[in-house]
């Protein structure tokens, strides 16, 4: 045969050996302490005398980037803050958060990259339920400290599979069933609809609902998939059923859709909706042109007037509140670029949250010591009602208040209500109050 | 009954916003041969144009008639720039040239304008119509959706049947060689091909954002079926790109309110596959003899 | 012969692969292995396209449906590895064989078309039966190193090994196939279907043939997505796996093997590789988020301006400048091409079919 057959074999030797070669030395390491060669006194990988290094996964780019690509700079925004006044004993946190766009294969690549060869010392705030339910085996099999999931799916509070993981937000099952309680109170005998999205956000939320609501109740059923912006017939069908009060487990952009297809029905129910699609920023803002021009004789803040919805944070027009005037301080030197907006607060609460833990896990702070201090009980931080972490619970916050939007803000009515995730356990009253928030902003 | 004219309505509004795209699909597939994958995000980025203007002027028209402009300059720029090198290549090659487009002018979508929904404006009034105590499904808006694509791919097909620059156009797409020997200058007449789909697309970026929202990857969808709708109507048929639109927006519009939101996408599949089943080329294709 | 050259090739790339992954560290062994899974979806889809001609922008869904396949086999059924492989790739060659029948009659872009809506609407099949399929969240898959390798073996170089094995089975099967005479045949319907037809070939059965075997790459490298990322669920097989997996396909070198490597390096190395030098320049999350998808596209459209025939295609060019030459043989890839066309190449998945498309319309 002619030569080139015989030059094939070596040439494609070669070629897998000088990529991969080079694979390995062209990359830079990501924006990490370097490799595997920390040197310093490490307590625990990610810790040197000087630094603390931590990452995650979030949603930068692709379908789930608006709104929650503004978490991670905003938590790195406070962690900028504690680094200039005086760090955690000493230590700067550096945070390395990579872009997954929402895909569980790339979040599985960037957690190895972040775990295998930036070494971080934990995992913070990674983004999404089928993201994260990508890696959270690995984490916990690798004992890497999983915290603070960005999700409000109550599958991370599971101590005995996933001693590593903890959860941080209110999650859906309760919040459907303090909202469930709500109307349960204030909407007794009228016909209910639920609309949400066709995943484990909207159907656990459906079925914290289903725990309070009566049955008979509930009228229609529809749901909506984000790939899917038509919601039209979703909406005519909770109007053929005759829906008096429509509850919502929809992120903000399906909200609106709904605001708008409802206009073009002339269907007026009584909204009650999810905190996760009710920031009236946001919400606001993706209504506005609605208000401004197009000649429709509708304000953008008219449209989100009166929805009825809950919050386990602090609400961002109360001025008042000394959470707000830290997190907004903060947030202007170090996060001025993007509106104060819910995103926004969620990260810098959950950045403090953070910043206890670490505080609590001491000045030589190992990856198992700190799954031991937050087991120990964080204190109450911006949240409104108090964490439930122990050995046997590893969820979070556990109630949250019920609020109106009014002129685009959203309103406190009434008290904090608490309860559980189980299908009897009580939406009771909180009697507690939210602590101040200390005056050097940090814990 | 009531909810099967909404539907029905409804389905048309965006029928026509998927007809429009495929329409500028089949306008660039008969000049060029070549099927543009980056469309949607062109008309995302003439929309982002539009949408500037409109915040700094205060007028939507400016903003609408110079997204248009922008995509008779955009699609011209391109074709002339990007295009021409691979137009006598392999065919692959115009598809993942047009494939690098739509990541690329994605990419600098999100740079530029970040990746949060922008709400942008609709042209007329979003409230419902009624007929008497009837509600229709739809608004002023929609109806004006509906009329500027009807009216566009009127005043092309009199571009293509009584102008000198649309017979021009015709010859080149039937028979290049022909046509250079005949003096037609075929180089600029693919560049105008690609700048009038460039309008085109400007449009159904324009008349579509209101209802999706507006970020860079907002088009993708409208894309996918607006090229299901070309392809259904046969990609060498301008009218069976307005048909084929019609038919997938009311029927996917069906499926979405008597079966769920859920089965939209594999029922334009079946759709499509039904379509193709029958006519391979399309439903409003001319069958090939075989050549020998 | 051929064969035999072929596992010699194929054992001293194992050779070399079992050194890096001992070398390296073990986000590189992980690196590895996900490589090795885009190797096998790109070589089945380069042979579909750049050896029977028919252009398919659904490589992704039939990844998913070798995936979910692995993972239910797993989860409910226990299976080894070494047999769930076999199975999921038995499986998609199945579904590879129904939309080959329903392709066969479909040309170019109307292929495209089905196959574009193939990849959009499979995925919210999982949705839809959520089960079955475990909805959105997918369905988890655990794979644990054998207890033989000790317990202190990092489990990324099990899937390092295990990918790059079946990686290597598979290219040595298509090598095979693409030298013996199914792969004559292929090519000669890509180049004229209707000589083809009147030298006695049935056409349509070797589209469908095509078909299967893409397809059971797709499948098998689903199986080994499944493994190495854990997790099966529908957001892992979007429209942009089909597009990247095409892209690939055609950077690295249609109908070429070496090329099917390029393509799988670019796809998993280049995001990741900008984005380091992106936030290493210290720009904020969501520019620097997005440049690397910008950079990705101008890589797409430089690398097909430049190298029209794929990154492949261009070495071999490059190597037929200054490797010595055989005397006569036209078309090998000693000979120095002509520059531009491959018109006489009659390997090439590039020779320009005979009959101009633009003379048989009559449409209005």
């Amino acid at each position: 045969m002619n030569k080139s057959h015989r030059l094939r074999l070596p040439v494609i030797a070669a070629a897998v050996t000088a990529s991969l070669v080079a694979a390995g030395c062209g990359s830079s390491s990501s924006s990490g302490s370097g490799g595997s060669g920390g040197g310093a006194a490490a307590s625990a990988p990610g810790i040197t005398s000087t630094q603390i290094l931590i990452g995650s996964h979030q949603p930068l780019t692709g379908p789930a980037a608006p709104g929650y690509s503004e978490i991670a700079p905003a938590a790195n925004a406070y962690f900028q803050y504690v680094n200039a006044h005086g760090g955690v004993y000493g230590r700067k946190i550096k945070y390395t958060y990579l872009d997954d766009g929402y895909d569980p294969s790339k979040t599985v690549s960037v957690v190895h990259q972040l775990v295998l060869q930036d070494n971080v010392f934990s995992i913070f705030n990674g983004l999404g339920t089928p993201t994260h339910l990508a890696v959270v085996k690995y984490l916990n099999s690798t004992k890497v400290p999983d915290l603070f999931i960005a999700s409000g799916c109550d599958c991370w509070n599971n101590p005995a599979a996933y001693p590593y993981s903890f959860g941080w937000q209110l999650d859906y099952v309760r919040e459907g069933k303090i909202l469930g309680a709500y109307i349960k109170q204030h909407f007794a005998g009228k016909k209910i609809g639920y609309f949400y999205q066709n995943d484990e956000f909207g159907q656990d939320g459906v079925k914290g609902l289903d725990f309070e609501i009566p049955q008979s109740q509930v009228v229609s059923r529809q749901t909506y998939v984000p790939t899917n912006v038509n919601i039209g017939p979703a909406v005519a069908a909770l109007k053929a059923a005759g829906a008096q009060v429509v509850v919502s487990f929809a992120i903000p952009a399906f909200n609106a859709l709904f605001k708008l297809a409802s206009l073009k029905l002339s269907f007026n129910p009584t909204l009650v909706a999810s905190n996760v699609g009710t920031d009236p920023i946001t919400l606001g803002g993706l209504l506005e042109a609605f208000a401004k021009k197009g000649g429709a004789k509708v304000n953008g803040n008219q449209l989100t007037q009166s929805i009825i919805t809950d919050g386990y944070l602090p609400t961002l027009g109360d001025g008042s509140n000394s959470w707000i005037a830290l997190f907004k301080k903060v947030h202007d030197t170090y996060d001025a670029k993007a509106p104060f907006d819910g995103n926004v607060l969620y990260g810098e609460a959950v950045g403090y949250t953070f910043v206890q833990a670490m505080l609590k896990a001491g000045k030589n702070p190992t990856r198992a010591g700190v799954v031991k201090a937050i087991e120990g009980g964080l204190p109450q931080g911006a949240s409104v009602a108090p964490y439930d972490y122990s050995a046997t619970d590893h969820g979070g916050m556990m109630g949250a208040f019920i609020g109106v939007i009014k002129n685009g803000a959203i309103i406190q009515q009434g008290p904090v209500w608490t309860t559980d995730t189980t299908p009897t356990g009580p939406v009771t009253q909180f009697s507690g109050s939210q602590p101040a928030a200390p005056a050097s902003g940090m814990p | 009954m009531n909810e099967f004219l909404q539907f029905t309505l409804g389905g048309v509004s965006f029928g026509m916003v998927y007809a429009a795209i495929a329409l500028s699909l089949v306008l660039i597939w008969r000049g060029t041969r070549i099927l543009n994958y980056s469309q949607g995000a062109m008309a995302v980025l003439t929309t982002y144009i539009a949408l500037t203007v409109i915040n700094h002027t205060g007028s939507y028209w400016a903003g609408f008639v110079i997204a248009l402009a922008a995509g008779l300059v955009l699609g011209a720029v391109i074709e002339r720039v990007v295009i021409r090198p691979v137009e006598n290549r392999p065919p692959l090659n115009a598809v993942v040239v047009t494939i690098g487009l739509l990541v690329l002018i994605e990419g600098i979508a999100g740079i530029i304008y970040g990746g949060q929904y922008r709400s942008f404006p609709a042209a007329f009034s979003v409230t419902g119509l009624h007929a008497g105590s009837v509600t229709l499904g739809i608004s002023r808006n929609d109806v004006f959706v509906a009329a500027a694509v009807l009216v566009v791919a009127l005043a092309l097909a009199a571009m293509f049947r009584y102008t000198s620059a649309g017979l021009r156009l015709r010859a080149a797409a039937f028979n290049a060689y022909a046509a250079r020997l005949l003096g037609v200058r075929v180089g600029r007449v693919l560049t105008l091909g690609w700048a009038l789909a460039g309008l085109i697309g400007a449009l159904a970026g324009l008349l579509v954002s209101p209802a999706t929202f507006l970020y860079p990857s907002s088009m993708d969808s409208i894309f996918v079926l607006g090229f299901t709708a070309a392809v259904i109507g046969g990609l060498d048929s301008p009218v069976g790109a307005i048909v084929g639109g019609l038919i997938l927006g009311v029927v996917l519009n069906y499926v979405g309110g008597y079966l769920g939101s859920n089965l939209v996408p594999i029922f334009g599949l079946i759709a499509l596959v039904a379509v193709l089943m029958i006519r391979p080329s399309g439903l409003f294709s001319v069958t090939h003899g075989r050549q020998v | 012969m051929t064969l035999l050259r072929h596992l010699i090739a194929a054992l001293v790339a194992g050779a070399v692969i079992w050194a890096l992954s001992v070398q390296l560290n073990a986000f590189r062994d992980f690196q590895m292995a996900e490589i090795a899974v885009y190797v096998v979806a790109i070589a089945g889809l380069s042979l579909l396209i750049g050896l029977s001609g028919q252009i398919s922008l659904g490589q992704g869904a039939f990844m998913a449906i070798g995936a979910y396949t692995a993972a239910l086999l797993m989860l409910h059924l226990n299976w080894p590895l070494w047999a769930v492989f076999p199975a999921s790739a038995a499986v998609t060659a199945l579904a590879g064989a129904v939309v080959g029948l329903a392709a066969a009659r479909l040309s170019g872009p109307y292929l495209a078309g089905a196959t574009l809506m193939l990849a959009v609407a499979l995925p919210s099949l999982a949705s839809q039966f959520p089960g079955v399929f475990g909805g959105d969240q997918g369905l988890s898959v655990t794979v644990i190193a054998p207890a033989a390798l000790g317990a202190t073996f990092p489990p990324t170089r099990w899937l390092a090994w295990v990918c790059a094995l079946a990686a290597l089975i598979t290219l040595v099967i298509l090598a095979n196939l693409g030298r013996s005479r199914v792969g004559r045949n292929w090519r000669a319907i890509r180049d004229d279907p209707i000589a083809a037809a009147l030298s006695g070939l049935n056409v349509g059965a070797l589209r469908v043939l095509a078909f299967i075997v893409s397809a059971a790459c797709a499948g098998l490298a689903g199986a080994m997505l499944a493994i190495t990322t854990s997790l099966v669920s529908p957001g892992s097989f979007t429209l942009s796996l089909s597009i990247a997996l095409l892209a690939g396909a055609v950077l690295g070198g249609l109908g070429t093997l070496t090329g099917a490597l390029w393509g799988a390096l670019v796809i998993v190395l280049v995001p990741t590789y900008v984005t380091d030098v992106a936030t290493s320049h210290g720009l904020s999350g969501g520019v620097a988020a997005n440049i690397p998808i910008a950079a990705y596209g101008v890589v797409l459209i430089i690398v097909m301006l430049v190298f029209p025939y794929g990154i492949q295609g261009g070495l071999r060019r490059l190597a037929g400048q200054f490797l010595p030459t055989s005397p006569t043989r036209p078309g090998s890839p000693g000979q120095r091409a002509p520059a531009g066309e491959h018109a006489e190449d009659l390997d090439s998945p590039y020779r320009r079919p005979p009959v101009s498309e633009h003379q048989e319309e009559g449409t209005s």
